[in-house]
């Protein structure tokens, strides 16, 4: 087995990115964490990488440089068409024994979350799963805290020269925010979590400069010890909740009549333009598919408006909405902590307010359009 | 004295309050309004073995003692009345006698379904005449020429009756001196099975509470029934059925329980959310001094229904503790219930929040398997109080 | 044929959560539970072992004694046997070095050709989903996580594993680690029988002597001072502020935020 444990830290240098790919196409996920990945190597005064690994992907690599890739390795092999964690843990593992990249970013997705564990396992270095804040800068680090955090930062003794990468996640269903750092091993591993970075605008001419290599690997069947039979795209359209600019999400209180609660939802989720969301507790429930789930285990999103109907508002939930434009929040409890999150509020029962919500913005928009 | 509940008592509880929590609740309101017997969650109870819960395993139990089955009871009945009551009428009041007092050949054969819920059980004593006064018989039964038993008559207000496989029945199979000489009735118990010729399940009765319960007349015409389905020795049915009612009170007992502390819990939620005046209703004296005399009635209740079933677990008498039980318990439960309701205001007279469903469920524990007044015959007798 | 199922107590993040004036959580006030997709991989197990009665469910977890309520309760359910891997050593371990004592502690207790390993796709207090295939890289033994079907015949398991966009459908041979996933099943509860056997069964602790000469534990990186990574930082995020509570439910009210709305051209 490969490890890096005696392995001075200072051998390793530049920052990558593992870019996924599914069926031959790149992930959004792979432009978010390349544009994260520019302004870390950017401070860190080294090259930005990407890591392709797929069976004839050398027409997508390009596009990885018009969010900031100097270079991208590309691995090609009919084994490495479908992932599988053996193939891709062991190509992935071997370049990274070979070039030594001091920072490893891998989207947080089912597969990046089945892959960078691995990895760090093997590699012998630590892994910080989900990360929603990334920061080598101390300065730029500092000046998060001050917005995101209620610490006290005169009280805080830090060092301002650490270059250390600072990995910010939320932990007890976002109670908590904790900072990681892996001070002892290299590379410092970390999934991201998908729809919180921001992808950088594209650069055709970045593009177009950014290095196609492809490295030499070794792969065999032998190496491989599962099979996969068939790979199956949902045949329902799934929710893009991350992508919505508006999201109706619905909670527990509508249990008094669920048919009729998602039914309200929709209709305004329609006039809105936006799609509809859920709370676990309806998820778990039943009245609404897995990828409806706002939240610290579902998805992030940030919606120019977000409408929250009786959802009380665990910081579960909060976690994965907090960060939209204007959220309106219709709750029976005045004392809901939806609120606290809230830009508006109506106390009340959604039953009798959608509607009336309903009926104040349809005729909202028929006087504009009438003008 | 110590308290505490054993590690097994203790994890027990956890599973049953699980159970309930997510199981009965959510069914709860739909049973009361549709008087919808929860066959499936009968189903669900007997995978678990919460049918047998008390017996050996020998029998189909599970091993577990007396107080585990009243734990069982009270939290089936804080969420859910109707289905507490199942638990306690199939439990105390067919599969126990069976087992106190049935033949090794009668054990075998209706234990272990019993206890595995293949059969459910109830239990035939009231009659139209015979209510409080259990000596009001008229109910009877008689030897033919090939020694099976002939039963005529009909019993009323039977719990489980149209959900059930097995009936203890109660019935005059003769007339006896008594020690001064006067006649009377000699009554017997039997066992008799849903199948047997002449026998048949009658009207089923629209009650206030325990809604979801099946509650109806049983039939019999000319039911035969074989010689081995006497239970104990002829003439030993009062004493029989008597036994069985000490042992069924702590169930209902505990059901009281279970119900009142139910509505001291929703309590507490409701107030400590409910604003009025610009403050949580919780935030009122009056409201504090009304949950401390709640909590305090069913705490003080707990300790009667848990000592009865301790004394009935080590073999003590309990026949008195478990009168004292029911009496307290019940009344308790009818208090804090009532109470809980004017805490909810009008929202606690609608069927959106259960207190209502809690207040009309608590009632009857006054009433069956011996009233109030019954339960202070027996504790005064007991105090040698003539 | 043995299923090995690691489990983890964690806090209730789903009801009330305090954290203290140092911003770490204060779990002495929180209730404790099994880690929710811990027990899918419990149900999965006993699922398997309905099919097979053969089948051995050993139940491991670390943690310090009071983990043994959970793993009491998981015997009471209808598992066989339970492990607590306990000690001052192994306390504040990150993913790293969990899985490097849990692995060693599967190896203490010895793999067969024919065994499953079992774990939860992640736990609710690090939502991490690093454990699992740390452990099957630390014991050399492949994995699929996210499973929501499996079936198993002879040596082979056929899993669904879950996508966001869809599943694949994966085939591999015991032995090998499996996370699973709530999708999976629905797990049991225990039984009364259960309850009053679970005291009787095997129960085991192993603490630092037990595991200290595991080839697979390296005491070096090990528990908090050992662990790859650390907490630099831990803190709270700050109460967003600023609702605007309509004055009533009522029709006025409505109209008068679609006003507001309209006016900040936000609809």
């Amino acid at each position: 087995m490969t490890e890096f444990k005696n392995t001075e830290i200072s051998e390793f240098s530049g920052v990558w990115v593992f870019c996924e790919q599914r069926a031959g196409s790149l992930m959004p996920t792979d432009f978010e964490l390349m544009s994260e990945g520019r302004k870390l190597a950017d401070e860190l005064g080294c090259e930005l990488a990407g890591v392709l690994l797929g069976d004839d992907v050398d027409g997508i690599a390009k596009e990885l440089g018009g969010y900031g890739a100097d270079k991208v390795y590309v691995c090609n092999s009919p084994l490495l068409k479908h992932y599988t964690t053996d193939a891709y843990a062991k190509v992935f593992c071997d370049l990274v024994v070979e070039k030594k990249p001091e920072i490893v970013l891998i989207g947080a997705t089912n597969i990046g979350r089945d892959l960078g564990p691995r990895c760090a396992a093997r590699l012998h270095t630590g892994l910080t799963a989900d990360c929603t804040h990334l920061d080598v800068n101390m300065e730029k680090y500092v000046e998060f805290l001050a917005a995101n955090s209620t610490m006290d930062l005169s009280k805080q003794n830090l060092d301002m020269a650490d270059r250390n990468l600072k990995m910010t996640r939320p932990a007890f269903g976002g109670h908590l925010m904790a900072s990681i750092i892996c001070p002892r091993f290299r590379p410092c591993m970390s999934t991201v979590r998908p729809g919180v970075m921001k992808r950088a605008e594209f650069d055709q001419a970045k593009a177009d400069a950014c290095v196609i290599e492809h490295p030499a690997f070794e792969l065999s069947e032998a190496d491989i010890h599962t099979e996969v039979v068939e790979v199956v795209k949902a045949a329902k359209q799934l929710v893009d909740l991350t992508g919505a600019e508006v999201v109706v999400a619905v909670g527990r209180g509508i249990s008094k009549d669920v048919e009729k609660g998602l039914a309200l939802a929709e209709e305004l989720a329609a006039l809105l333009g936006g799609v509809v969301g859920g709370s676990r507790a309806a998820i778990d429930a039943g009245w609404l598919t897995a990828d409806h789930q706002v939240g610290q285990t579902g998805k992030t999103v940030h919606a120019k408006i977000y409408v929250a109907l009786g959802i009380s508002g665990a910081i579960q939930h909060m976690a994965g909405m907090q960060d939209s434009e204007c959220i309106i929040a219709v709750n029976k409890n005045e004392g809901a902590p939806i609120f606290e999150a809230a830009s508006y509020g109506i106390c009340g029962d959604l039953f009798s307010v959608t509607p009336m919500l309903i009926e104040a913005i349809a005729a909202t928009k028929a006087e504009k359009a009438a003008v | 004295m110590d308290f505490r509940l054993t590690k097994e008592q203790e994890m027990l509880q956890k599973l049953f309050r699980d159970f309930a929590q997510n199981e009965v609740k959510p069914l709860a309101a739909e049973v009361d309004e549709n008087e919808m017997f929860p066959a499936e969650t009968v189903k669900k109870m007997a995978k678990l073995g919460m049918l047998g819960i008390y017996f050996p395993k020998e029998y189909g139990g599970a091993g577990a003692d007396v107080l585990s089955y009243v734990l069982c009871v009270e939290e089936l009945s804080k969420v859910c009345g109707t289905t507490g009551v199942i638990v306690s009428a199939h439990t105390s009041l067919c599969a126990a006698p069976i087992y106190e007092n049935g033949t090794e050949e009668q054990k075998q054969k209706y234990l272990p379904k019993l206890c595995k819920g293949e059969w459910l059980g109830a239990f035939g004593l009231t009659e139209p005449g015979a209510g409080t006064d259990a000596q009001g018989q008229q109910t009877v039964a008689v030897k033919n020429e090939n020694g099976d038993w002939v039963l005529n008559g009909s019993k009323i207000f039977i719990t489980n009756a149209g959900y059930a496989d097995v009936f203890i029945i109660i019935a005059v199979t003769g007339t006896v001196l008594d020690k001064k000489g006067r006649k009377s009735k000699e009554i017997s118990a039997f066992i008799v099975e849903r199948n047997d010729p002449g026998f048949k399940v009658g009207k089923h009765e629209m009650k206030m509470g325990i809604r979801g319960s099946s509650t109806c007349e049983l039939i019999f015409e000319d039911c035969v029934i074989p010689a081995d389905r006497l239970l104990g020795k002829q003439g030993k049915g009062f004493a029989i059925a008597m036994k069985t009612l000490d042992g069924g009170r702590i169930g209902i007992a505990a059901q009281a329980l279970g119900l009142g502390e139910g509505a001291v819990e929703e309590a507490v939620n409701y107030t400590k959310e409910r604003v009025q005046f610009g403050k949580r209703i919780s935030a009122f004296q009056n409201t504090q001094f009304q949950l401390a005399d709640m909590h305090t009635r069913m705490e003080a209740a707990k300790y009667l229904v848990y000592s009865a079933a301790y004394k009935k677990q080590t073999g003590q008498p309990y026949s008195p503790d478990a009168a004292m039980a029911k009496l307290f318990a019940s009344e308790a439960a009818s208090d804090v219930t009532r109470r809980a309701v004017q805490l909810f205001g009008g929202y606690g007279y609608t069927r959106e929040y259960p207190v209502e469903r809690m207040m009309r469920d608590a009632k009857i524990t006054e009433i069956y398997e011996g009233t109030s007044e019954v339960q202070r015959m027996v504790i005064s007798a007991a105090m040698g109080v003539k | 044929m043995k299923i090995i199922v690691c489990v983890k107590q964690v806090p209730d993040t789903s009801g009330k959560v305090s954290v203290k004036a140092d911003g770490t959580l204060d779990r002495a006030s929180m209730a404790t539970i099994t880690n929710p997709d811990d027990l899918n991989a419990v149900e999965a197990a006993l699922t398997l072992k309905d099919q097979n009665p053969e089948a051995k469910i050993i139940v491991i977890t670390m943690g310090p004694a009071p983990a043994e309520g959970m793993l009491r309760e998981l015997l009471a359910m209808g598992c066989d046997e339970a492990v607590l891997v306990s000690g001052r050593e192994f306390g504040g371990s990150d993913t790293f070095a969990t899985s490097q004592i849990l692995a060693g502690a599967i190896a203490h207790i010895g793999l067969e050709d024919d065994d499953i390993i079992l774990c939860g796709r992640q736990a609710i207090d690090g939502d991490t989903a690093q454990v699992g295939p740390q452990i099957a890289e630390k014991l050399n033994l492949p994995q699929v996580s996210y499973v929501s079907e499996l079936q198993v015949e002879g040596k082979t398991i056929t899993c669904r594993r879950a996508l966001e966009d869809g599943y694949m459908t994966i085939k591999v041979s015991t032995p090998c680690l499996l996370t699973c996933i709530k999708e999976l099943n629905e797990p049991r509860y225990m039984s009364v029988s259960g309850v009053m056997e679970a005291w009787n069964k095997p129960y085991t602790v192993f603490d630092f002597e037990t595991l200290k000469d595991e080839p697979l534990i390296e005491l070096d990186t090990i528990g908090l001072k050992g662990s790859p990574t650390n907490v630099y930082k831990s803190f709270t995020p700050p109460q967003k502020g600023g609702c605007t509570m309509m004055p009533g439910a009522d029709k006025e009210s409505c109209r008068q935020l679609v006003d507001t709305l309209a006016a900040k051209h936000i609809i």
